[in-house]
């Protein structure tokens, strides 16, 4: 009787997870495929400028042209074709930007959080001093220095982000560290290695899932808004920081030209939250 | 010539007070020693020193522990680890977080076998199935597929257990082994230490704090305070007559089941205050010389 109730607990989470994750996954494995193929499948060029055919009005409303299903902004440009270049970019940084911050900062934290000692010590002062920056003043700067570019803007997020796993996985395997199964470990003879590979992250993998899928939304929002303050790659590929901040300035004649890559951006840093947290649950061997 | 020499060790928190304070034991091949004393005695740091499990915020500052005649201090890190892998084992304190909740319990048995001791795998796995067996777990093949979580902390315990006795070890050491489970279940752990222990003829080193369980499963005795070894005796000498007045205090306030209008007996002041002074001046006559 019992058990039968813990059963159906157990899969009424695991729906309710399931649902979560695929509707998230569906979302930005569709953004996925239409930044691959975004030049067969934008409708129009994103770059191309029609002075005849600006701020025009979505699909629905009167006034709407044909082929220009989101309407166009004030220089004519087609804006889902826009939207769809953008995801171009906004996929890179999150995919490439996120996965190196994730390793970067989750190798440091497990260092730090496992072996403790001067390595702790060292990686530790180093997460607080970094942390004393302001983040998007940092960004700022550091594109400065580096320039403009795709490149420039993943090297940035790695740099400035790289301390939230830090932290966060070195708390983790601090805790971890504690358990009498690693001492059990270190008994039976195995090394600090392969202790902190076998015992220690298969236990932190599911925090570093949630973290890395966080990253990947929080990626897409830097890019936005290094874009945003014309800081992002060169001005005329279509990002979506960039489309809102020209949005911005035509907003009461022409609110679809901020409004569609708001959403688009929305939703894609929401899909990126809730695949991590479907997943966590997917990792975990209590809810598996 | 015992299996496990401790010689005058020493230990204490980096730059801080000494937590062991020249403790020296023996442990015979295939003998049972307890190690009995309060919570912050000293009596799990012990175990853990002798294992080279220390945190690392303590440091050995002095002695030695002879494991089959060779100095495990004067060892260097990766040879002390193979030396003490091959020849020991750990019994934790508490089987919810004893074994790894990511892995099976399988691979939890097997793979120190396969990976560190070089067995092959179909050995391994035949080992496995005949331990769980001889702790008397039923369906050991479902229990090898089953995740940590989802077996009862009496089975989790079981488990150490046999996994303890896998690579038959010279000397375990089981750090309170049965604190953390039920009345009902600790007596059987009990029975099933016991029962290994003999069977194998493995030498234990029992850190415990309940002197019922020391006059069962003992052959042995420590008594330590504030890290220092108060009595070393026999455990049918201990319980004919302590020497220690510290020691006839411990027993005197273990709780007596067949007279339980007796409530608890709290070790004397006075008992307390003479052995502190025993320990400070223990630490003076190390300050002189």
């Amino acid at each position: 009787m019992h058990e039968a109730r813990a059963i159906d607990g157990r899969s009424l989470v695991r729906r309710r997870a399931g649902l979560r994750l695929w509707l998230s996954a569906g979302w930005l494995g569709l953004l996925c495929v239409v930044a691959l193929f975004a030049p067969w499948i934008a409708p129009k060029d994103p770059l191309a400028q029609d002075l005849f055919l600006g701020r025009l009005p979505p699909f629905w409303m009167a006034g709407a042209e044909p082929g220009y299903w989101l309407g166009t902004d004030s220089l004519g440009r087609d804006v889902l074709s826009r939207i769809i270049h953008g995801a171009r970019v906004a996929l890179a940084v999150a995919l490439i930007a996120g996965t190196i911050t994730c390793l970067v900062g989750a190798t440091l934290g497990l260092l730090a959080g496992f072996l403790r000692g001067w390595v702790d010590m060292v990686i530790s002062r180093l997460i607080d001093i970094w942390m004393a920056f302001p983040p998007v003043l940092f960004s700022i700067l550091l594109i400065a220095v580096l320039g403009p570019g795709l490149m420039s803007i993943i090297i940035a997020i790695v740099v400035i982000d790289w301390t939230r796993f830090a932290r966060v996985v070195r708390a983790e395997a601090m805790a971890q560290g504690a358990m009498d199964y690693v001492a059990s470990a270190r008994v039976a003879g195995r090394g600090r290695l392969g202790t902190m590979m076998r015992e220690i992250l298969p236990n932190v993998l599911p925090t570093i899932v949630v973290l890395l899928t966080l990253e990947m939304g929080i990626a897409v929002i830097v890019e936005a808004i290094l874009s945003f303050v014309n800081l992002s790659i060169s001005t005329d590929d279509p990002t979506w920081g960039g489309m809102i901040s020209e949005g911005r300035t035509s907003v009461h004649q022409a609110w679809w030209v901020l409004v569609f890559p708001l959403v688009t951006l929305f939703l894609t840093v929401l899909a990126f939250s809730q695949l991590g947290e479907g997943l966590k649950d997917r990792f975990d061997p209590v809810l598996r | 010539m015992s299996f496990l020499s401790i010689r005058n060790l020493s230990v204490r928190l980096k730059k801080g007070p000494p937590l062991l304070r020249r403790v020296s034991l023996d442990v015979a091949a295939g003998e049972v020693r307890g190690l009995v004393g309060e919570s912050g005695a000293g009596k799990s740091m012990i175990g853990k020193a002798v294992l080279g499990i220390l945190p690392p915020s303590i440091e050995v500052t002095g002695g030695e522990i002879l494991l089959d005649g060779v100095d495990l201090l004067r060892l260097p890190p990766a040879l002390r680890r193979r030396r003490i892998g091959a020849l020991c084992a750990l019994i934790p304190q508490d089987p919810l977080t004893a074994l790894n909740p990511s892995h099976r319990i399988g691979p939890q048995i097997t793979d120190r076998l396969v990976d560190i001791l070089g067995w092959t795998r179909a050995d391994a796995d035949r080992r496995a199935r005949e331990l769980l067996a001889e702790v008397q777990i039923p369906d050991p093949e479902r229990v090898l597929r089953s995740y940590p979580h989802e077996l009862s902390g009496g089975m989790r315990q079981r488990i150490l257990i046999a996994s303890a006795f896998a690579a038959e070890p010279k000397l375990i050491v089981a750090d309170e082994p049965t604190t953390a489970l039920d009345v009902t279940v600790q007596k059987q752990i009990l029975k099933l230490i016991a029962g290994m222990q003999a069977r194998h003829g493995t030498a234990l080193l029992f850190v415990t704090h309940d002197l019922g369980v020391v006059s069962k499963v003992c052959q042995h005795l420590s008594v330590l305070y504030a890290g220092m070894v108060v009595e070393d005796t026999s455990v049918a000498d201990f319980f004919a007559a302590p020497r220690h007045a510290y020691s006839a205090a411990l027993l005197a306030a273990t709780p007596k089941y067949t007279d339980p209008s007796a409530g608890l007996i709290p070790v004397p002041e006075a008992v307390i205050a003479a052995v502190q002074a025993e320990v400070a001046a223990f630490d003076r006559s190390l300050a002189d010389g």
